[in-house]
């Protein structure tokens, strides 16, 4: 096909509707105007105007992660650019497809301190998965579909398109998304068959096998947690799955253990710890899953599929460490386990489930009600209840609701948990449930809040109500920092340094004057009305829950332990001290 | 080798010759605390706009396979290669050498730049600047003999390597 010549702002819209993307999530300023003109004078793409560039890349987060397509972004120069960092780094961490594209001052001017100049490039080297200035026009076309295969393929994560204003302006020519091949980028997706065949061999001879498997497998899609059900079901070993990975493996499934790591359940820990045979699936050993690595998993064989080369062996050493799309392995993996008639030995196997049953027994989720005050676990409950008949997504921001909805939501697909996880970023919340909301009109959106987290992108409110996003937002309303507040009192002798909320603002006028509805609760009895009054409401509400402010974030391993010396509820009364100098290095 | 024995290795890493490639290649090392010891870069192929970057690094296997990995997944990073693990290789670098002295010293500087097959490449009444090729060992070497007669300054290119034999990367 002949090149077409077009302006550069026009290039760049034609890729993005090319690319298929729907929606872009953005800030106006200098540098990007040519590109909000082109925006005015079509529509096929619709643009999200948020109030803070920090918001618009959670946002396209959330976006991409309920839907598995990539997040696009779109802000200006300078503070635009440094206002996005702390998203794309979001991103990066939690390997999230996001194409942000950022304006620049004109080629001739870049290096001189111009206006709203800043080294974007240099600046998001570390935090995206790959970065390009765009200094010559004819490289923009390709530059554009580029980034969206980098972004996607392979392990997923953040690309950032820096488009100096000069070039926006100018003529360019556009060429269409297939004319783009890549030279050295290309994803390694098939496992290596010998490795998969020794894979099953070890774990068809496993007595404690268990699976471990996180967002990785979300990130490969439905498909590849389709098979991951059908593998685990197949082969009946117990699974448990990483804050990443909620919803891969259905919830209410009774080969399910519950989340691992730091506030993990106390059976997928202890399991963990005793296995024989482990099967890491694109889940990376994190330090929140690991707990102490000398004392991990210390009589087990470990195999690990990760599309990324260097998850593997970073952490912790593994026996078989496949490279390859969990998808791809997981259907191999199927094969070989049927074709080769592999069982565990049925004996192992029940003997290791009556164990796992006796540490389930423990029911280490479990809290103590009260007619007083809400249990902030309860709201998480009483709104899973509520809202299972629907198509519900939800979001959080960061501390112990955040820990307390992984542990209490059950999530039965992919795609409906949106959390910011190796980051862990305050303020993710919000913004990413406008992504979500976008993305899906018609489901119900909650997002759970902190008191503290709320105020990090609250300005966001202004977008819920601009686009009628009906988003729920509740906040488990502690008055304290309350992660802060719990390593405080574990760590720190209760010194409660400026961990508490000292000003909070009336959540219900605050909701009022962004023009929405806001909701209070603080009794138990009241609970269900008010979940039920928000759900009915069609239009953004944000419902202040009163929780009790001294409720803490269990089971816990605390930093520095290993999994088998987990905190209980249980065995806690609520005023212990962790005796760790060596905790209190961690974080 | 055991897991936690640190050893030297010389990595090759083929690359697109792009603006911002050498910083992400150092940027990596920075970011995650691997060791430099020495890195050198130039275009190799120019048509191909390919350069090529040699580093020597020092860790235990496990973080040397991290950094293979973490090169490798850069996307502009066409080949990564381990010449310490590939075979026998070969390691060069070039090293200016000044010294300045007078007298017996002058001479006796001669003499073991002589040794070292190493070229005076500029000279003054008062100073020498020597030319020296070799492997990082002999450069050292060749350094510390010169420290007690007059050794003023030192520029060395750092390490670049190739496999011996019909090997390529
Ligand atoms: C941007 C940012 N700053 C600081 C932190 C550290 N931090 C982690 S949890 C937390 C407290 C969160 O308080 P709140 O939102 O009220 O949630 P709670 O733990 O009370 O449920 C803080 C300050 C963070 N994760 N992110
Ligand atoms: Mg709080």
């Amino acid at each position: 096909m002949a090149e077409r010549i077009l302006s550069g702002s026009e290039v760049v819209l034609q890729a993005l509707a090319d690319q298929g993307v729907e929606v872009v999530f953005g800030y106006p300023g200098g540098a990007v105007l040519p590109l909000y003109d082109e925006i005015f004078k079509q529509n096929r793409i619709r643009h999200v105007l948020v109030r803070h560039e920090q918001a618009a890349v959670h946002a396209a987060e959330g976006y991409a992660r309920s839907t598995g397509k990539v997040g696009v972004v779109l802000v200006t120069s300078g503070p635009g650019a440094t206002n996005a960092v702390t998203g794309l780094t979001d991103a990066l961490m939690d390997s999230i497809p996001v194409v942000c594209l950022t304006g620049q001052v004109p080629t001739h001017l870049i290096g001189n301190d111009a206006f709203q100049e800043a080294d974007t490039t240099g600046i998001t080297r570390p935090c995206t998965k790959h970065n390009y200035l765009v200094k010559n026009p004819d490289k923009l076309a390709r530059t554009m579909h580029e980034a969206f295969h980098v972004a996607s393929s392979g392990r997923p994560g953040p690309v950032v398109i820096d488009l100096p204003k000069d070039i926006l302006v100018g003529k360019a020519p556009y060429l269409e998304p297939g004319q783009v091949q890549h030279r050295t980028y290309n994803p390694v997706v098939k496992g290596e068959r010998s490795q998969i065949e020794e894979a099953m061999e070890m774990l068809a001879s496993a007595k404690k096998p268990i699976l471990y498997c996180g967002g990785g497998v979300i990130n490969s899609g439905t498909q590849a947690c389709k098979l991951l059900t059908e593998f685990t079901r197949m082969i009946g070993a117990p699974i448990t799955l990483t804050l990443m990975g909620l919803g891969a493996y259905p919830a209410s499934d009774k080969q399910y253990l519950g989340m691992v790591g730091m506030h993990g359940t106390y059976e997928s820990n202890m399991s963990m710890h005793d296995c024989d045979v482990m099967v890491a699936i694109g889940a990376r050993f994190d330090d929140r899953v690991t707990g102490n690595l000398d004392f991990f998993a210390p009589n087990s064989q470990k195999i690990q599929i990760d599309i990324d080369q260097s998850s593997i062996n970073k952490n912790v050493p593994v026996d078989i460490g496949i490279v390859g799309d969990v998808g791809h392995v997981l259907e191999d993996m199927i094969k070989i386990w049927k074709a080769k008639q592999y069982k565990i030995e049925a004996n192992a196997l029940d003997s290791w489930w009556k164990e796992i049953e006796g540490w389930r027994s423990k029911r280490c989720l479990s809290y103590k009600q009260s007619k007083d005050v809400i249990k902030p676990q309860h709201v998480i409950r009483s709104i899973h209840a509520a809202t299972r008949d629907r198509k519900t997504y939800i979001t959080t921001d960061v501390g112990q609701h955040q820990m307390w909805a992984a542990q209490h939501f059950g999530f039965e697909h992919p795609y409906e948990w949106m959390t910011s996880g190796g980051l862990g970023t305050m303020g993710y919340g919000m913004p990413a449930a406008l992504g979500v909301q976008v993305a899906h009109p018609d489901a119900t959106v909650v997002c759970f809040t902190g008191d503290a987290s709320i105020m990090m992108n609250i300005q966001e409110c202004a977008t819920m109500t601009q686009y009628r996003l009906p988003i729920k937002t509740v906040i488990l309303n502690n008055r304290y920092m309350g992660m802060v507040r719990q390593w405080q009192q574990l760590l720190h002798g209760s010194r409660y340094s400026e961990s508490y909320s000292e000003t909070l603002p009336d959540f219900v006028k605050l909701s009022e004057a962004f023009g929405f509805t806001g909701l209070t609760c603080d009794k138990p009895a009241d609970l269900d009305d008010a979940i039920k009054k928000m759900l009915e409401i069609d239009g953004p509400v944000i419902l202040d829950v009163a929780v009790d402010d001294k409720e803490n974030c269990y089971p816990m391993i605390p930093s520095g332990k290993p999994h088998n010396e987990m905190l209980l509820a249980q065995d806690t009364s609520g005023d212990e001290a962790i005796d760790s100098d060596e905790g209190m290095v961690l974080v | 080798m055991k897991e936690t024995e640190i050893s030297k290795h010389t990595i090759s890493v083929l690359v697109d010759n792009e603006s911002g490639v050498l910083a992400r290649v150092i940027g990596l090392f920075s970011g995650r605390g691997y060791n430099i010891e020495s890195l050198t870069v130039a275009e190799v192929d120019a048509n191909a706009h390919q350069s090529r970057i040699t580093v020597v690094t020092s860790g235990t296997p496990m973080v040397i396979e991290q950094i293979k990995a973490q090169l490798s997944r850069l996307v502009p990073v066409h080949k990564v290669s381990d010449l310490t693990l590939a075979g026998p290789s070969v390691e060069r670098e070039l090293a200016l050498v000044k010294v300045i002295a007078s007298g017996e010293k002058r001479v006796e500087s001669l003499r073991i730049a002589d040794i070292f097959k190493a070229r005076a490449v500029d000279a003054t009444n008062d100073s020498f600047v020597y030319e020296i090729i070799g492997s990082p060992e002999k450069i050292d070497a060749f350094i510390k003999l010169m420290e007690p007669l007059g050794l003023s300054e030192i520029s060395r290119t750092g390490v670049a390597a190739i496999s011996r034999g019909t090997l390529t990367m």
